[in-house]
């Protein structure tokens, strides 16, 4: 069933990078690349944020990696075998692969880095990895042992939780290991140089376990702090590569008319983003679920997939992102309906005054550039046809988190990677006991729900995908029609490209994959 | 004599200033919302009260804030600046591996200005009322009005993606060069930051230029030297410019001080890595210590620039120290 599954996203591969593979790989060529922000490090798992992670998926790897539809394929682990009760995950490793510094890389490294390093430094991997017990069997065999199954485990091999050198670590302060200055990896390229301010240069591994690769000779991965400025060195070809939110949503639009440059939307399923707004359910009137039902009547979610986000988004209906299999399309539908949204507000008593205002609430924008100002702006102008007037709340980065994780909100909108696997990215703005005050991305809202919870629960330690399925679909269900937060899209995160750069989006990480076969054309 | 008199008397004073302005960025940073946990929390996507806790411990902010305070006058006191939270590196060594960037390009931009402003300014005054002044007063005008990060885009469209003549940002070419051909590739990067800020600066100087060579062309020595029989030119070079040159200079010397601070938007147009914009980030990123670090080497620079400025005056002025 398995190798079934491997052979159709084989063929899905095949078919989407045909325009890519036309001619033969050219060995050869630099590549140059817009980062921004500058990331404080790209020690992997101690610097998760997004734009540590580019430079550092080149240099470190994973035992598996993920195609468009998150299906495992082998990387580091050249197999991998379940146990029918999900309870013990045996990786077979390649036995030909060798550390930057020559060190060979064995069980022992697995068992260090997800038995140890990572449950130390990295949040997210440590929720995973807590549940499992990992242990060596001999030098090119390790085992995950679970109390209770975890059936996202599998998907949970990538971005955050890739493997690092036991024999530079263990024992060490992780966070202060010199290491981290230079870091050595398993992957295609070797780190370089560092210029502060200007660029971070890798160069690559003669000694790569993949026979031929990597194509290129290095890569320079240069901060370019002002926007235009980015848009300006795609349009001039002196760089050959932007993503994310490299780029505002117009400079996108413009630069993909020009015959130079090309764009995707793939490469961002691992993350699976959704942008929403969080009510605040322990103030009033949000606590009423007629409220936030007529809020989410009042928004028009083609205007924000279709104007602000410029069409680089498809609406969303609800929690789970529709490119999961866990997916449920069949919720409560909120097309925009004034007239609904209206009666919902007199039935609670909140009548439009002289000037038609029924009642005055705030919102806390996503200080993140052109787009989610206009977002913030839109969603004051749409409530405002329903007699619900909006203050807009400016705030930066710093501002913005602290206030979120301090419940200091009326509403505030975001975007949060879903993960693919509900267990993963889902339920933690949800689960009733995952309100913690202080801590970014949990149940901010307070939302409470003993049926919810329970769904939850059964279906992260169950076994059987379509058990799991069912239970994920009956918890969207409530939660779409209790409107818990205002879904409003899901966010495809453009990758802009030179088209003499071919293979740059192959698999579920996209511009953060290994670039091991990526090349350069003359 | 005098000079050891006036930096006597300004070294208690300028101490007291710095002190207080430590205090005073300490007070106002802390007052911003948010802290180096929350940002690295809202870039990971992901976070835990372990790790917030761990961030919190690691940089010295679960203590209390009167000790936290306390602790960082006592390190000014020795000059030791502290580690920066985010690169964990010393402060000391980030702010010194970016300064001469800034210097660079400021200290070529104000020179420039100073030059080219004054003495379009002087220009515009022996000619009062001409086209030519109309020509550069309204030139100064529009400078003086259009915000720096638009110059600097239109002329990045202009020179770099229309004509591709000059690189749009960065301090050096994507292609490492040795040896004189380096050091004609960072000119060619500099090109376009310099005329962006310089034009900032420029209008300052023409409008001072003009306004004090009006004023002492107006002065009864001037008709005396002209009744001398002196031509124009040897009444402007040895009376006039001796006295319209004063304000300039004293405002050249309080825009030294800014050499170090004043760049932040050039900086980030083009990408040119130096201090301003890491002050900028620094600030977004509530990396604590290393923008209360690039204040306090500001504000070491202004009080330094002043007493300079101070000293020069006096020595194209001589009747400016005995009032």
């Amino acid at each position: 069933m398995k190798k079934l599954a491997t052979l159709v996203a084989t063929a899905f591969i095949g078919a989407t990078s045909m325009a890519a593979a036309q001619d033969e790989p050219r060995h050869g060529g630099t590549l140059q690349s817009v980062l921004w922000p500058e990331p404080p490090g790209i020690m992997t798992g101690i610097y998760t944020q997004s734009s540590a992670l580019r430079p550092t998926t080149k240099i470190f790897e994973s035992l598996l990696t993920y195609d468009f539809n998150l299906n495992p394929h082998p990387n580091l682990a050249s197999s991998w075998d379940i146990s029918p009760d999900g309870l013990k995950y045996t990786f077979k490793l390649r036995e030909n692969v060798r550390w930057h510094d020559g060190e060979p890389f064995t069980a022992d490294d697995v068992v260090f880095t997800y038995g140890d390093y990572l449950l130390e430094v990295h949040p997210r991997a440590r929720t995973v990895f807590e549940r499992t017990e990992v242990s060596k069997v001999d030098d090119y065999t390790v085992t995950f042992d679970l109390k209770e199954p975890f059936a996202p485990l599998i998907r949970s091999f990538d971005l955050c939780c890739l493997i690092v050198p036991e024999h530079l670590y263990k024992g060490t302060d992780y966070r202060e290991n010199p290491n981290n200055l230079a870091p050595i990896g398993t992957g295609p390229f070797k780190f370089d140089e560092w210029k502060r301010g200007e660029y971070i240069h890798l160069v690559r591994n003669e000694n790569y376990w993949v026979e031929g690769q990597p194509y290129l000779d290095d890569i320079y991965y240069r901060f370019v702090p002002d926007a235009a400025s980015r848009a300006l060195a795609l349009e001039t070809g002196q760089m050959h590569l932007a993503t994310q939110n490299d780029l505002e949503v117009l400079d996108t639009m413009r630069l993909v008319e020009m015959p130079h440059l090309d764009m995707t939307t793939k490469g961002w399923e691992w993350g699976s983003p959704i942008v929403w707004i969080e009510m605040n359910l322990r103030k009033e009137p949000f606590n009423d679920k007629r409220f936030r039902k007529a809020m989410s009547y009042a928004l028009d979610r083609n205007f924000f997939r279709d104007v602000v986000f410029q069409g680089m988004a498809s609406v969303a209906t609800g929690p789970v992102h529709s490119a999961s299999p866990f997916y449920e399309a069949d919720v409560t539908d909120y097309s925009q309906n004034l007239d609904k949204a209206k009666v919902l507000l007199d039935e609670m008593g909140l009548t439009p005054d002289a000037n038609g205002v029924r009642t005055t609430v705030k919102l806390l924008g996503l200080p993140y550039g052109e787009v989610w100002n206009r977002a913030a702006e839109y969603t004051r102008q749409a409530l405002r046809e329903i007699g619900v007037e909006v203050i807009l709340e400016p705030s930066d980065p710093a501002g913005w988190a602290a206030r979120t994780r301090d419940w200091d909100f009326e509403m505030t909108m975001y975007y949060l990677t879903t993960m693919g696997d509900p267990a993963l990215g889902v339920t933690r703005t949800f689960l009733s006991d995952n309100q913690k005050q202080g801590v970014l991305f949990t149940n901010h809202a307070g939302y409470s729900n003993a049926q919810v919870d329970e769904y939850f629960r059964k279906a992260a330690v169950s076994v059987d995908e379509n058990e799991r399925r069912e239970l994920y679909s009956k918890a969207q269900k409530i939660l779409v029609d209790d409107a818990a937060v205002l879904w409003l899209v899901e966010l495809e995160w453009p990758t802009v490209f030179n088209t003499k750069l071919k293979n740059a989006v192959t698999t579920a990480s996209g511009p953060n994959g290994s670039f091991a076969d990526t090349w350069l054309a003359e | 004599m005098r000079f050891a008199y006036t930096i006597l008397a300004w070294l208690p004073r300028a101490l007291m200033v710095l002190v207080a302005i430590g205090l005073l960025n300490f007070t106002l940073i802390r007052m911003a919302p948010g802290d180096p946990a929350s940002v690295i929390a809202g870039e990971t996507g992901a976070s835990d009260a372990r790790y917030i806790e761990d961030i919190r411990r690691s940089y010295g902010l679960d203590q209390p804030m009167w000790r936290q305070a306390a602790t960082y006058l006592g390190n000014l006191a020795t000059f030791d600046l502290g580690k920066s939270h985010r690169m964990q590196r010393d402060v000391v060594d980030i702010i010194f591996e970016r300064v001469p960037a800034t210097l660079f390009l400021t200290a070529t931009a104000l020179t420039l200005a100073i030059i080219v402003g004054t003495l379009l300014g002087i220009r515009a005054a022996t000619r009062v009322g001409t086209w030519q002044d109309t020509l550069i007063s309204a030139f100064a005008m529009l400078c003086y009005a259009t915000p720096v990060f638009w110059v600097g885009l239109l002329l990045v469209l202009l020179f770099s993606v229309l004509l591709g003549l000059l690189p749009p940002f960065g301090m050096s070419g994507f292609i490492p060069k040795s040896g004189f051909a380096a050091i004609l590739d960072t000119l060619r990067h500099l090109i376009l930051p310099v005329i962006t800020l310089a034009l900032f600066y420029f209008a300052v100087y023409v409008r001072l230029g003009r306004a004090a060579t009006l004023e002492v062309l107006g002065k009864d020595f001037v008709r005396s030297a002209r009744a001398k029989g002196l031509s124009e030119n040897q009444v402007l070079y040895r009376h006039v410019l001796r006295n319209s040159i004063v304000p300039v200079v004293t405002m050249a010397g309080l825009q030294t001080g800014q050499l170090i601070g004043g760049a932040v938007i050039v900086e980030s147009v083009f990408a040119w890595p130096g201090i301003g914009r890491l002050a900028f980030d620094a600030l977004m990123q509530r990396d604590y210590n290393l923008i209360l670090g690039i204040f306090f080497v500001s504000s070491i620079m202004v009080v330094l620039a002043n007493l300079i400025t101070d000293l020069v005056v006096r020595t194209v002025d001589p009747r400016i120290g005995r009032m």
